[in-house]
């Protein structure tokens, strides 16, 4: 079953040319619904490709979901997002609904490696993958990171504090040595409403400098 | 009993020291739960259809549809039959279902039908305003020698006295508060009794606020928040979708979510009111600005109020002024509580008039504020020395040049701008308990929530200093209405609040343990001092007792001590005692930008603040709420706006990729510098959430007009606005 939903994402992959994202999935639907229920009160969902005989699901659909480290049976709408799942089955709340078009970094996770906006990838779509999420820098000895922003105070209210951590976390396994001016151009994909900015930069130099990969 | 107050300036052992927040590493590793997180078993998403039309009254919501949609467990209309719809993304009806997609597919299924009614939005243009009777006044006052006879005469004479006389046009637009963590809540029944676990700025006063329309007592209502992510003064009431949620819990038998989307945020929870003025203003030759005449505009949605005249101009208050006020009705959200209402908007446009006298006279900003100080009122002293430290971290006297005389870079030419501000950051009303254990515990309860602001810290700190121990010993609890009730955190008030309450509480309950320890050390309990993990005789260190053997003596316990802040009791009229808390505070902003004349694009060099806020008890806190400050100002200055369209009234750019924020790399150097002499030390503790914010709208936009010579009249300073002022200046 799992095989077989990879394979069919593949071959809609090709097809569709650019994966399949929460925007082509879901047209007016999810979080993103009722912004655009202002000017389609009825029938979004009419020729949207979530009901489109060459997509799977609506249906429930079972998965396994590989998420720090661990194995999850999980059971979700295709047109789940993997930040819905990781939120309300998981109960791993560090990756945040913040905006509904990926554009603030709140819901920054790890997707094999790579960094991914939870809110706008399908669960479905990570059925195989390795998902790492910031709770997997916690725990009792928690990753260098999180412990330089308490040390620079690099979060206030918190909210997008976990996706700046993922974010600062990648950014300096690719760039161990980052100056002040590389850190300062090269974490953009976040935004913080309280205006942390200063103490986050101050919090990825004391990593540099600590020489600490985490 | 000895009079309660701080420790002498330098002998705290841990107020005003570099404190890690206590809970960091619990929002640095995600595990920390706001109400958008909190998700029970067997939970519904609940959300929320928004009206298309700025204006619109509701013929029929039909929604048969909506509940025949599967997963979809229960529809309720937000609006009656015949009820008008007064802006753009109201809330019309809810859907709460079993996932958000068959929550989506619910409100797709909606079908709303409308009159469209005429709307209006242009807060900007008073002409139009008032063509389309969107007009209010909203008050007018002089304050000159002869008030009412022969005004206008009088202030001709005036301008015609003055060495320079100008009128000009200053605006700032409409932002919202926009909180990364949506309004709303999770919803939880239990017998009959709800837990709220609502995204609030004010875990005290809402619950009765949900209570009521639901026909419950308070009691049968608790509200919990432990981390609210954001409120910046829109998270203080329980609002329609707090109870609607409360409701839907209850209709369905199972916790409900209802959160706002994004665009409802931004449509819907909170904006802050614009500002527009024109302004005539006549200086003598030194700077001094002798005479105000002006009239401002704006809007704060449907109700049509402007910002208030008596911060016009801002902090300065020249001899002889002329105001009026009027407001502009428009089809938008209600505005609410922005951060210092009212006084960025008044800052950025009028301090900008105050710095254009300089320019057209040729002076230095810094001359014309310090020359003006005169006008300020108590604090002018304050000032003036926060702005010689100011300048000495800006280099001010260094890299000043003439209005628009500096040199260029290719396209680049760069300025620098001033800005002062003044903020009360009075206590609200607190009530703490603190209990000390047999066991050496200790716990302090306060019905008080920490917005990022560091209270929760704030008040472990307290406790700590009063007892004599470390931080790590005590255990804060706010977040619940089931504590002792404190007051909203809005207007700076917290800090001051809950350390007063907290300090008299832990103060109350470390003399009872003295009292039980007295004896032991053959000494009077008034002569005992907790300090260093030890209870010992005042100035006899040797005759002391570790604090674990101390509470041992408690017995049963645990001692448990209530300590209080009541606004006009504390302190009666007449009180001249030391306090614990005050109100009032100055503050200098400084800004240094770089402007690319061909691109329009402004950038951020550097930005000083300095501040005052009386006993400092975290310094690295303080510094943080100043470093968001400076940010949010730099947001406003030069990237965010609410844009609505006139044609359709609708608020165009509610998404967050379309809702133009700083990013990291936009923000430059930030340097903040606590001012703290004993004498403001002395004063005790005042709130610092709301000063710091006021400030850089217009030291920013002094700063851009001081490297251009060319005012950029409207903030915030996109590219295209400084390009279309370059262009005008040079027809
Ligand atoms: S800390 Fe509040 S949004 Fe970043």
């Amino acid at each position: 079953m799992k095989e077989d939903i990879r394979q069919e994402l593949r071959s809609q992959t090709r097809k569709r040319g650019s994966g399949f994202n929460r925007r082509d999935f879901l047209k007016g639907s999810g979080a993103a619904a009722a912004a655009t229920a202002l000017s389609q009160t009825a029938g979004v969902l009419e020729g949207s490709p979530g009901s489109s005989s060459s997509v799977i699901g609506p249906e429930i659909q079972q998965m396994t979901l590989n998420v720090n480290g661990q194995n999850h049976e999980v059971r979700a709408e295709t047109r789940t997002t993997l930040l819905e799942v990781l939120r309300y089955q998981l109960k791993l709340t560090g990756a945040k609904p913040v905006a509904s078009d990926a554009s603030c970094g709140g819901s920054t996770v790890w997707i094999d490696d790579r960094l991914a906006s939870a809110g706008s990838t399908l669960a479905v779509e990570c059925a195989g993958k390795k998902v790492r999420t910031v709770e997997s820098l916690g725990g009792e000895s928690p990753d260098a990171v999180p412990q330089a922003f308490v040390n620079n105070d690099a979060q206030q209210c918190g909210f997008c504090t976990p996706g700046f951590v993922v974010a600062v976390r990648a950014f300096l396994d690719a760039n161990p040595n980052a100056t002040e001016e590389q850190i300062r151009s090269g974490i953009n994909g976040n935004l913080c409403r309280c205006g942390t900015y200063a103490n986050v930069i101050e919090a990825a130099l004391e990593v540099v400098k600590g020489g600490s990969r985490g | 009993m000895a009079e309660v107050f701080w420790p002498a300036q330098g002998s705290a052992a841990l107020l005003g020291g570099e404190h890690n927040r206590v809970d960091g590493l619990a929002k640095s590793t995600g595990v920390a739960k706001y109400a958008y997180d909190i998700a029970p078993d067997n939970m519904l998403i609940a959300q929320a259809l928004s009206c298309p039309h700025a204006h619109a009254n509701i013929r029929a919501i039909d929604l048969t549809a909506a509940q025949n949609v599967a997963g979809v467990v229960a529809v309720e209309p937000l609006k009656a039959e015949g009820d008008e719809v007064r802006w753009e993304g109201d809330l019309v009806a809810v859907v709460a279902a079993e996932s958000e997609a068959a929550c989506a597919e619910g409100l797709a299924a909606i079908k709303v039908d409308y009159e469209v009614l005429d709307h209006y939005v242009d807060d900007a243009d008073l002409d139009a305003a008032t063509g389309a009777d969107a007009t209010r006044p909203a008050g007018s006052n002089t304050q000159k020698a002869d008030a009412d006879a022969e005004e206008d005469a009088e202030f001709e004479r005036l301008f015609g006295e003055a060495a320079v006389t100008f009128e000009a046009d200053y605006g700032i637009h409409v932002i919202t508060h926009m909180c990364l963590e949506t309004h709303g809540s999770t919803c939880e029944w239990n017998d009959n009794k709800l837990t709220s676990h609502l995204s609030t700025q004010n875990v005290s006063g809402t619950a009765g606020q949900i209570a009521g329309p639901l026909e419950l007592t308070a009691q049968d209502v608790t509200v919990h928040c432990d981390y609210v992510g954001g409120g910046f003064g829109s998270k203080f009431a329980a609002d329609a979708w707090g109870v609607t949620c409360a409701q839907l819990a209850k209709n369905t038998g199972r916790p409900v979510k209802y959160m706002l989307t994004r665009s409802q945020e931004l449509k819907n929870a909170g904006n802050r009111p614009s500002g527009f003025i024109h302004v005539k203003v006549g200086a003598k030759d030194d700077g001094f600005v002798n005479v105000w005449d002006s009239s401002h505009w704006g809007t704060n949605g449907p109700s049509g109020a402007p910002v208030s005249q008596n911060f016009i101009p801002y902090v300065f208050d020249p001899p002889n002024r002329r105001r009026v006020a009027t407001g502009i009705r428009t089809n938008s959200s209600p505005a609410r509580a922005w951060r210092a209402p009212n006084h960025p908007q008044c800052c950025a446009i009028t301090q900008t008039a105050y710095d254009d006298v300089a320019r057209h006279l040729g002076l230095d900003s810094y001359d014309v504020f310090l020359r003006n100080l005169s006008t300020v009122g108590e604090r002018a002293a304050v000032y003036e020395e926060q702005m010689k430290l100011g300048a000495q971290l800006m280099d001010w006297k260094a890299k000043w040049h003439p209005h628009g005389k500096g040199p260029k870079d290719g396209s680049v030419v760069s300025g620098l701008g001033m800005a002062i501000h003044t903020w009360g950051g009075g206590p609200h009303n607190s009530r703490a308990t603190c209990k000390i254990y047999p066991d050496g515990g200790v716990e302090v309860f306060l019905g008080s929530q920490d917005l990022g602001t560091g209270t929760r810290t704030v008040i472990g700190l307290v406790v700590a200093e009063t007892l004599g121990l470390e931080l790590n010993q005590v255990k804060v609890n706010i977040g619940s209405s089931e504590y002792p009730a404190s007051g909203p955190s809005g207007g700076s008030t917290t800090v001051g609040g809950v350390s007063e309450s907290t300090r008299r509480a832990a103060t109350a309950a470390l003399n009872e343990l003295f009292a039980k320890v007295a004896v032991q050390l053959e000494a009077n309990a008034d002569d005992l001092e907790a300090t260093g993990g030890k209870i010992q005789v005042k100035g006899n260190q040797n005759r002391n007792i570790a604090w674990k053997d101390a509470c041992n003596q408690i017995g049963m316990g645990p001692i448990e001590a209530q300590g209080e802040y009541q606004g006009g009791v504390t302190y009666p009229r007449d009180y001249e005692g030391k306090r614990l808390t005050d109100n009032g505070v100055a503050g200098v902003q400084m800004a240094e930008v770089a402007v690319d004349t061909e691109t329009g694009i402004v950038k951020m060099r550097k930005f000083v603040a300095v501040q005052d806020i009386g006993l400092i008890i975290n310094r690295k806190t303080a510094r943080s709420q100043i470093y968001g400050a400076a940010i949010m100002g730099i947001a406003y200055a030069l990237f965010e706006e609410r844009i609505m369209d006139k044609a359709s009234g609708a608020f165009v750019n509610a998404e967050l990729s379309d809702y133009k924020l700083p990013r990291m790399g936009d923000v430059g150097e930030i340097v903040v510098e606590l001012y703290e002499p004993e004498s403001e030390y002395n004063r005790g503790v005042i709130g610092l959430g709301e000063p710091p914010v006021i400030s850089p709208g217009a030291a920013i936009s002094n700063a851009v007009c001081n490297a251009l010579g060319i005012r950029v009249p409207v903030l915030p300073m996109t590219p295209q606005r400084v390009l279309e002022a370059i262009s005008a200046a040079n027809p």
